[in-house]
């Protein structure tokens, strides 16, 4: 009685499932479900394909007669209009067939794991906190696209090109004009004051991304940040896990009770273009001198087997085309001087004029010594 | 069937049902589990050996952070089984279409996103006044206990409930003949025979608060952390390999050694019981009352505040967000329904996998081979309790060649889903197996039925409801998986309902919100009508069995 005898009908069934399973596990590689980059069905593409001529060039490079698909590693947050990469296949023939891998440390720790067997060709969103450990782990090819003229000198944060600067962000301090007990905040000391006890929210430099650039922000922009992060926690800082408990959770905007928040330069205007009724400005500002840049870049993954096309990719990436749709897909903000500004944007949206900045490299030496430093003071 | 040749042909038939009985769950588990999780220990640790473990014990940090972990498991499960017991009673007793009901609805928080529990667990303590002061819960280990409570109530309720229900009362009502009274008749006469499902709703409630992640970090505030958190911190913020996997070594060791005391306690063989005959006596109204006035305020506050969230347009209230759901937003690579139709797609696949592989598995465990009995409960429990970065880190590695070059395949999350929900399978039919009276069996072997037979006739209609309940876990779990998922590289067009929830929350605006907010109700309604349709499939009477 101890073994199990089973009646081969239900059996059959049952293994006929798995082998299923098996097999088309084993060839589900190439199965696109519901693929949305197809180049048949694309309807109208601009004009100019470029069947005629046996090389096609964007920005100087030249490529194979028949290219290759591409894949672009990239994270979560990444997103375009539908025609944007559409607008590249047509104009190159490659096709670009996306992966998201999580947020951005996620993402740089999956390339890490599988340099050598790269999940992609082109990496799309490591910034500059991460920068460091993508340089040291060398996951990319050096590669200098012509197109990088027409960005400013200050985004360029390799000196080897081995990634390429596309946007770029500001964390800063958000506040709710209408709920704040004084006037506006204009330094970071000010927060310190007493009459802004117990209302701001910042989120933990361990486990959030906007809460380690303001800790670094911190760190670039006061004389003793550990004395500040002191001063803060005195003066009633709230921490959360993330920007999403932060924004919805403590913040006014979702119901809390705490007028100041650690969030981007680009929120301001996602209150109103996402505002359930229109409204002309937003609720929110922004702190300009408490602001610390994020750049994200872009880089070919070394271990590719198409380097022609993945430097493709990193060209159009600074072309007009695709810069002018980064701001209201991902509310940042373009690198190169040829994009356009968005309204709403234009608007809305502030730069700081003097961001605060830490090199990349000091980044990836003292971050953890930096964040266990900050979990002491203000944790305890 | 019953010459000589007809024989034959089952004793083949019997060895060849033998081998794919233990071959299917042992090839799944090897390949989608054992494989990917040694490859990224190794890879972690391969150099070193076991040094970085003993640096670990070392740190103060460490040993706080494994006493937490255990500690705050422990007491979830403990309350959660207090809490959840008497409504298994009353799901034991219902019949018929409340039963159904009722446990469809418990099983709404399961596919509930941590981010979105947590959001409305916060706003139901300022509603309350429990955001400070005295009795503040926000930031509390209670919070973190409270949301475990939240959900994990239908794990107890249903694996228990459903047992119970076949449950012989007789003894109970002889019990009561003789003198005994309610109390004692349920200490002395029903827990005991309760201990087997007891023991599985446990083990699982266990292993999901031992690797609880969101609610530890969002509501439990920034200074808590488990061996889950810790993982992630050093794997991903840190980047630092070697303490993350010497840090996911810890935690399968110390969950092999609690499913080991759980089994334990669950194999203890139960009174066997055959069918019964009758309905107990219903049961008394105040009794009823109170069970129903705890599910309300336990499980119905937070989801209440989530659907007026959902419905809240401006100053007023409308169906605007529910309307957007069809909308692609720039935040989404396709609208937030077609996310939906993505996760039941999966959720399907997911549940078909898990029910193969629990099912052949559960029959392992009960009837195998002894040798193999232990392996595959221990083997097939363990997804549940192992981390999620381990796992899709784990993959992302060791499957990245041909013939299993499965890392970017969509299939890949499926079996994620898969490997989680198979434990649920395989608790919920364990005890359910183990309890059918030998005499059935042995009856019907007597009367000349083939082992084959005994198995369809015998113990598939028996065990179907805690297949089918199994099945309803699997399916609620995949729809509401988020660790593994985000793990996994993806294309845009895989986007699953939990992840596009949350991508809705990463941008302010109220639309946005609002959007989130209805899609988790959606949601929440999908999964409490799928279990419903999934248990009922089953039909009334079988019930009694």
């Amino acid at each position: 009685m101890t073994r199990p005898h089973f009646s081969v009908s239900l059996i059959a069934g049952l293994i006929g499932f798995i082998v299923i399973v098996l097999i088309g596990a084993a060839c589900g590689n190439d199965d696109n479900v519901g693929d949305t980059s197809s180049p048949t069905d694309m309807g109208e593409t601009p004009g100019d394909a470029p069947a005629s001529s046996q090389y096609v060039t964007t920005g100087g490079n030249e490529l194979p007669a028949d290219p290759s698909g591409i894949t672009l590693l990239t994270h979560d947050s990444f997103a375009l209009s539908d025609e944007t990469l559409a607008t590249f296949t047509a104009q190159t023939g490659i096709e670009v067939t996306l992966l998201q891998a999580g947020d951005t440390g996620t993402m740089v720790s999956e390339a890490i794991l599988t340099a050598g067997n790269p999940l992609g060709d082109v990496m799309f969103g490591v910034d500059n906190t991460f920068l460091a450990r993508t340089l040291n782990a060398e996951l990319f090819e050096p590669y200098e696209s012509p197109n990088l003229a027409d960005v400013p000198d200050i985004f360029k944060l390799d000196p080897q090109n081995r990634v390429t600067p596309i946007d770029f962000g500001d964390v800063c301090i958000n506040y709710w004009t209408d709920a704040l007990p004084a006037d506006p905040p204009t330094t970071l000391e000010d927060l310190t004051a007493p009459e802004f006890a117990d209302q701001l929210v910042v989120q933990n430099p361990e486990t959030s991304s906007p809460g380690l650039a303001f800790l670094l922000a911190t760190i670039a922009g006061t004389d003793d940040w550990e004395q500040f992060w002191a001063d803060l926690a005195d003066n009633g800082v709230a921490v959360t896990a993330g920007w999403e408990d932060a924004y919805y959770g403590e913040f006014i905007s979702g119901g809390g009770d705490r007028s100041m928040v650690v969030s981007y330069a680009s929120s301001p205007p996602a209150e109103v273009i996402y505002a359930s009724s229109p409204i002309d400005t937003p609720p929110t500002g922004v702190l300009l001198d408490s602001c610390f840049r994020q750049i994200e870049f872009a880089g070919v993954l070394s271990g590719t087997d198409h380097p022609a096309e993945a430097q493709a990719l990193i060209d159009f990436m600074l072309t007009p085309t695709f810069q002018d749709d980064v701001p209201l897909n991902m509310f940042v903000f373009p690198v190169a001087n040829t994009a356009t500004l968005p309204q709403v944007f234009g608007e809305h949206a502030q730069i700081a004029d003097d961001p605060l900045f830490v090199d990349p490299a000091d980044i990836e030496a003292h971050r953890d010594e930096w964040t266990d430093r900050w979990v002491e003071i203000v944790l305890g | 069937m019953d010459g000589p040749v007809g024989r034959n042909r089952s004793r083949i038939g019997g060895l060849a049902a033998r081998w794919v009985a233990v071959g299917v769950p042992a090839v799944f588990l090897a390949v989608f589990f054992v494989y990917p999780v040694g490859a990224i220990l190794w890879r972690g640790l391969g150099e070193e050996g076991l040094g970085p473990m003993s640096d670990l014990f070392a740190s103060a940090r460490t040993r706080g952070v494994v006493w937490f972990t255990v500690w705050q498991a422990l007491a979830s499960t403990v309350i959660t089984l207090v809490v959840a017991l008497p409504a298994a009673a009353l799901v034991s007793r219902l019949r018929g279409r409340y039963r159904h009901l009722i446990r469809g609805l418990v099983t709404v928080p399961f596919v509930l996103p941590t981010v979105v529990v947590a959001g409305a667990f916060e706003g139901v303590f300022f509603r309350f006044g429990l955001d400070q002061g005295d009795f503040r819960l926000r930031h509390t280990v209670w919070a973190i206990l409270l949301a475990h409570v939240f959900f994990n109530y239908a794990v107890v309720v249903r694996i228990v409930g459903s047992f119970w229900s076949g449950l012989d009362h007789h003894l109970e009502e002889q019990a009561r003949v003789l003198g005994a009274g309610p109390i004692q008749t349920f200490w002395a006469v029903t827990l005991p025979r309760l201990r087997p499902a007891i023991a599985s709703a446990c083990a699982i409630v266990f292993l999901f608060s031992f690797t609880s992640f969101g609610v530890i970090l969002l509501l439990g505030g920034p200074r808590r952390a488990t061996l889950e958190t810790e993982i992630y911190r050093q794997a991903v913020t840190r980047g630092d390999l070697r303490s993350a996997a010497a840090l996911a070594l810890l935690q399968l060791f110390a969950v092999l050694a609690l499913i080991a005391v759980a089994t334990r306690l669950e194999r203890r063989r139960p009174a066997p019981t055959g069918v019964v005959h009758r309905p107990p006596q219903p049961m008394r109204r105040a009794f009823r009352g109170a069970n129903l006035a705890m599910m309300t305020v336990l499980l119905g506050s937070p989801i209440a505040i989530l659907v007026e969230r959902s419905l809240a347009v401006g100053d007023g209230y409308g169906f605007d967000h529910y309307r957007a759901l069809t909308e692609r937003v720039p935040q989404l690579p396709a609208s937030a329904a077609t996310a939906l139709s993505t996760s039941l797609v999966f959720a399907t696949a997911a549940t078909a996998m898990a029910l193969t592989v629990g099912t052949l598995t559960a029959f392992v465990v009960v009837h195998g081979r002894l040798s193999l009995r232990r392996i595959f409960d221990l083997g097939l429990t363990l997804p549940l309790g192992t981390s999620a970065v381990t796992i899709g880190f784990g993959i992302l590695i060791a499957l990245d060649e041909p013939p299993l070059d499965l890392r970017t395949s969509w299939w890949i999350i499926p079996i994620a889903h898969a490997l989680v929900g198979t434990p649920f399978v395989v608790r919920t039919m364990v005890p359910v197996l183990r309890r059918i009276d030998p005499q059935i069996r042995e009856a019907a072997a007597v009367l000349g039925a083939s082992p084959g037979r005994v198995r369809r006739l015998v113990d598939l209609p028996i065990a179907g409801r805690g297949m089918l309940v199994g099945a309803g876990f699997a399916f609620a779990v995949s729809l509401g998986e988020f660790g593994a998922t985000s793990f996994l590289p993806r294309r845009p067009e895989t986007l699953t309902a939990p992840l596009a929830l949350f991508r809705l929350l990463s941008t302010p605006g109220e639309l946005l919100r609002g959007q989130a907010m209805a899609l988790a109700v959606v949601l929440m309604a999908i999964v409490a009508l799928s279990v419903v349709a999934i248990e009922a499939a089953r039909g009334t009477e079988q019930d009694f069995l």
